[in-house]
C-alpha cells in the first residue's frame, strides 16, 4: 500500500497503477445489473480499502448519487474507508469461539500489539479485527491470519503466530 | 471416463500449499509415469483432509481409506514403491486413527443418512466428471425430457420438501406461486449467506458437492419458468465461491448451463454475487436489496419475493440445502423421499454440531430424531466428563434448550413450540461451564451489532436488552430488570419488520424461561453461579498445587501476576481483568474461580 510520508494514505486516484486497476474494475462490470456491490467488491480486494474520493470516482461512473455509493460502503464490514495493514489478524466471534474462549485470545492480542481490534500497528504491519463466524466451528476458537485459518488457538500458542508473521517479513 | 485401480486425494488447502502440495503432486505424477503406473492411479485435489497445520500435507488412498500425513516430495518415490507396486502400507506416515478424522466430515454414523452430504467428501468437487458419475444431472435430463413444469412443482410439493433456511415454508408451494406470477422475466436465487454463528452446512456442500445445488437451481427454473439465476454466498466463504465459479464454468463447457440445455429449448444461466459481511443479508428482501447493489435493508411482506422480488420481478429464492434436495427427490421419487422424517417436517436435515461436544462436525438425520440421541449417540457425550447444560439450535435467533426438552423429536413445529427454531442447521452444546445469562447477552450483542437499523423496534429495542443484560452480567442488575426484558421482548418479536429482529427476543425469552435461577442468581445475590462474567468472580492462585512454574505470569496480559520460581504465585486483584488466561494455561490447576 502506498503512503505518503506523513503516513497519510495517497490517494489511489493519483496513482496510475491503482487508477487503471480501478478503471479496469469499472469498465468489466459497468453493464451488469447490480453493478455497485460487484465493483466495491473487487475494489476493496485490489486496492485493500475505498477511499471518499474512491467513491466519488466509482459513483460518478455509475451515474449514481455519491450518497448511495457511501451507503452501501458504510453499510458493509467488509468494506473499508483506510487502509489495512499488510496482514490481518482476524479473531471469530461465532458462538461456538465465543464458548471456546475467544475473548482470552483478544486479550492476549492486545497485550501484544498494543492496539484494540479494528486498529492498525503504527508500522502498517498488522491489523487486528474481529469477525463473525467464519464457518470453521469444528475447530473453535479459530484465528484468521490473512486468508490462513488457524484452529485451536490458545492464549499461549497465539505469540508464535505473530512471531511467524515478523519473521516472514524479516526475510523479506 | 476413465477407470483406476487407486485413486490419491491431495489436499490443497492453502496451508498444506505452502508447505508444499503442489511439489508433492508433481513428484508423484513424475513418479507414477517413471513406473508405468500413471493410467492406473489418479490424482485428485480436494480441500483440507485433517488438520492442516498438524498433518499438512496429508493424502488419502483410495479404495483403501489410508491417511499419509506430513508428506515431503523426497518421501514419494519410496511411498509408490511400497504402497502401489508392493501393496505395502508405509506406516511411517500413515496417520493414527485419532489424528485422521476430518474434523468436519467423519464417516457416517449409526444414526445418519446422508442425502445432502451424500457426495460431500467423496467426489472431486473440481472435476464435473465426478459429480456426473454418480448420477450427477440425471434428475435434470428426466425433468427436461420427462416431465412437464407442473409435474416438477407436484413432485417437490409430494415429497413435502421445506424450506432448509430456517422458516420451513412448502418448497412446492413456493415455486407454484412463482411459476403461476404473472410475468415474462422471472428470476431464482440461491441463498448462500450462511450467516449463522456456529452453522457451516452450507459451506460445506458448496465446497464439497457445488453442481448439485447447481442442479437443483436449473430444475427450480424450468419448474418456475426463469432464465436467469444468482447465487448469493457471503464473502467470508472465499472457496465455496472459488469452487461454485469453476463448477459454473464446467457446468457451461457441457452444455447444462447456458442456451438450449441438453439440447432442449430450455435456457437458464447462473451468475455469482457475493456479500460484504452483513448478517441482514440472509433475509430474503435484504438480500434482494444487496443483489441490486443497495444497502442490504429488508423491506415489508407483502407482496412476497414470488410477486415481486429481484428488480421487481417474480423471484424464487431458496437456500443452498433446500437446492441440494431436489435432483435426488426427483431421482428417487416424492415416496422414498416423505418415507424419512416426521409427519409434518419430511426427508433429512444437516446439522452442525460445535461447542462443547465430544465429536464435533457436520451431521444429516432424519427428522425426528431426538436431540439426546444427535448429542450423546453421535456426537458422543460432553466434553471432558463434564455435565451437559442446554443445546443452542437455529443460530441467534433460536433458543436454549434444557436437558429436561432432549427426548423432543426434531422437527420445525416441536422446536418451535419447545421456544427455539430450527433455523438453518447450528447446533451449539453447552456444558456446565457455561452462563446462560452470558450467552443470552452475547447473543443480543450479536444481533444489536448486525441490526440493520431501519425499523425501530430492533433497533433501539435490541440495544436496550443489551444494556440490562450487560448490567446483570457486571453484578449491576436490579428488581424489575426481568419484568422489564419481558416486556420489551414481546414488543420487539412483535412489531419489528423481519426475521431477525422478530427472532432477536428468542435467546433471552428461552434463558429465562429454562434459567431463570441462573438471572436470579445475578441480580439478587451478584453471583455468577458458572463462574464466567467478570466482575462477578475472581481468580486465586491455591498454595498447594502451585509449583512456581511461572507459565502464568508470563502469559498474564495485565502482569497481574508476581511470585519467585518455585514459589507460590500471587494474583494482584487490583490489577487482574480476570480474563480467565491463567486458568486456562495452569497445567496444576492450581488456579481457582471464586
Amino acid at each position: 500500500m502506498t503512503r505518503s510520508e506523513n503516513n497519510v494514505p495517497a490517494n489511489p486516484l493519483e496513482n496510475p497503477e491503482q487508477k487503471a486497476v480501478i478503471d479496469g474494475i469499472i469498465n468489466e462490470n459497468l453493464h451488469l445489473n447490480g453493478a455497485t456491490m460487484v465493483i466495491l467488491n473487487q475494489v476493496q480486494e485490489k486496492i485493500g480499502y475505498i477511499s471518499p474520493p474512491v467513491q466519488a470516482y466509482i459513483a460518478q461512473k455509475l451515474g449514481v448519487p455519491i450518497s448511495k455509493v457511501h451507503g452501501v460502503v458504510s453499510f458493509y464490514s467488509f468494506f473499508t474507508t483506510t487502509p489495512r495493514g499488510k496482514h490481518t489478524i482476524k479473531f471469530c466471534l461465532g458462538t461456538a469461539c465465543y464458548v471456546g474462549g475467544i475473548e482470552q485470545i483478544i486479550e492476549k492480542a492486545k497485550q501484544l500489539l498494543n492496539i484494540e481490534p479494528g486498529n492498525t500497528t503504527p508500522d502498517g504491519m498488522i491489523t487486528l479485527e474481529v469477525c463473525r463466524c467464519v464457518g470453521a466451528c469444528s475447530q473453535a476458537p479459530v484465528v484468521v491470519v490473512d486468508d490462513n485459518i488457524h484452529g485451536r488457538m490458545q492464549p499461549n500458542k497465539f505469540p508464535k503466530l505473530i512471531q511467524e508473521i515478523q519473521n516472514q517479513e524479516a526475510a523479506h | 471416463m476413465a477407470f483406476y485401480r487407486s485413486t490419491v486425494l491431495v489436499s490443497v488447502d492453502p496451508v498444506c500449499v505452502e508447505k508444499g502440495a503442489y511439489e508433492l503432486i508433481d513428484t508423484l505424477n513424475d513418479e507414477l509415469i517413471k513406473q508405468g503406473l500413471i493410467d492406473e492411479v489418479r490424482i485428485l485435489e480436494t480441500t483440507r483432509l485433517g488438520d492442516p497445520q498438524k498433518l499438512g500435507p496429508d493424502i488419502i488412498v483410495y479404495p483403501e481409506g489410508t491417511h499419509y500425513t506430513n508428506l515431503t516430495y523426497y518421501d514419494i518415490p519410496r511411498l509408490v514403491e511400497e504402497h502401489f507396486i508392493k501393496g505395502r502400507i508405509l506406516k511411517q506416515y500413515a496417520a493414527k486413527m485419532q489424528d485422521a478424522i476430518d474434523e468436519e466430515l467423519s464417516a457416517p454414523k449409526s444414526k445418519e443418512v446422508r442425502v445432502v452430504l451424500r457426495n460431500v467428501g467423496v467426489i472431486d468437487p473440481r472435476n464435473i466428471e465426478d459429480y456426473i458419475a454418480n448420477d450427477g444431472y440425471q434428475a435434470l435430463g428426466k425433468v427436461l425430457t420427462e416431465m412437464s413444469p407442473e409435474d416438477v412443482i407436484q413432485e417437490i410439493l409430494d415429497a413435502k420438501l421445506r424450506g432448509r433456511g430456517g422458516a420451513g415454508f412448502p418448497t412446492g408451494l413456493k415455486w407454484r406461486f412463482a411459476r403461476q406470477a404473472a410475468g415474462d422475466i422471472k428470476y431464482i436465487i440461491c441463498n448462500a449467506d450462511e450467516g449463522d454463528p456456529g452453522a457451516f452446512m452450507n459451506r460445506r456442500v458448496l465446497e464439497g458437492d457445488p453442481h448439485s445445488v447447481i442442479e437443483g437451481m436449473i430444475i427450480a427454473a424450468y419448474a418456475i419458468g426463469s432464465r436467469q439465476g444468482y447465487i448469493y454466498c457471503r464473502a467470508e466463504y472465499p472457496i465455496a465461491v472459488s469452487t461454485m465459479n469453476l463448477a459454473m464454468k464446467q457446468a457451461r463447457a457441457l452444455g447444462l448451463l447456458g442456451k438450449n440445455i441438453l439440447g432442449t429449448d430450455f435456457s437458464f444461466d447462473l451468475e455469482m454475487r457475493m456479500g460484504a459481511g452483513a448478517f441482514v443479508c440472509g433475509e430474503e428482501t435484504a438480500l434482494m436489496a444487496s443483489i441490486e447493489g443497495s444497502r442490504g435493508e429488508p423491506r415489508t411482506r407483502p407482496p412476497f419475493p414470488a410477486q415481486k422480488g429481484l428488480w421487481g420481478k417474480p423471484t424464487n429464492i431458496n437456500n443452498v440445502e433446500t437446492y441440494a434436495n431436489v435432483p435426488p427427490i426427483i431421482l428417487r421419487g416424492a415416496e422414498w423421499y416423505s418415507s424419512m422424517g416426521t409427519e409434518k417436517s419430511k426427508g433429512t436435515k444437516t446439522f452442525a454440531l460445535a461447542g462443547d461436544v465430544k465429536h464435533t462436525g457436520l451431521i444429516e438425520v432424519p427428522f425426528g430424531i431426538t436431540l439426546r440421541e444427535i448429542i450423546f449417540d453421535i456426537g458422543g457425550g460432553i466434553k471432558n466428563d463434564k455435565k451437559f447444560k442446554a443445546v443452542q439450535t437455529g443460530g441467534p435467533m433460536g433458543g436454549c434448550l434444557p436437558e429436561h426438552l432432549l427426548d423432543l423429536p426434531v422437527d420445525y413445529e416441536t422446536l418451535g413450540q419447545a421456544g427455539s427454531i430450527m433455523g438453518s442447521g447450528g447446533m451449539i452444546v453447552m456444558d456446565e461451564g457455561t452462563c446462560m445469562v452470558d450467552i443470552a447477552r452475547f447473543f443480543l450483542e450479536f444481533i444489536q451489532d448486525e441490526s440493520c437499523g431501519k425499523c425501530a423496534p430492533c433497533r433501539l429495542g435490541t440495544h436496550r436488552l443489551l444494556e440490562i443484560l450487560e448490567g446483570i452480567c457486571n453484578g449491576q442488575g436490579k428488581e424489575g430488570d426481568i419484568e422489564e426484558l419481558q416486556d420489551l421482548c414481546e414488543q420487539i418479536r412483535k412489531n419489528s419488520l423481519c426475521g431477525l429482529g422478530q427472532g432477536a427476543p428468542n435467546p433471552v425469552i428461552s434463558t429465562l424461561e429454562h434459567f431463570m435461577d441462573e438471572y436470579k442468581a445475578h441480580i439478587e445475590e451478584k453471583r455468577c453461579p458458572a463462574k464466567v462474567c467478570r466482575n462477578l468472580i475472581k481468580y486465586e492462585i491455591q498454595d498447594g498445587p502451585c509449583t512456581g512454574c511461572t507459565v502464568c505470569a508470563r502469559n498474564c496480559p495485565v502482569s497481574a501476576i508476581t511470585g519467585e520460581r518455585k514459589q507460590t504465585h500471587v494474583i494482584n486483584q487490583d490489577i487482574c481483568i480476570k480474563c480467565g488466561i491463567c486458568y486456562q494455561v495452569c497445567q496444576f490447576e492450581a488456579i481457582k474461580v471464586i
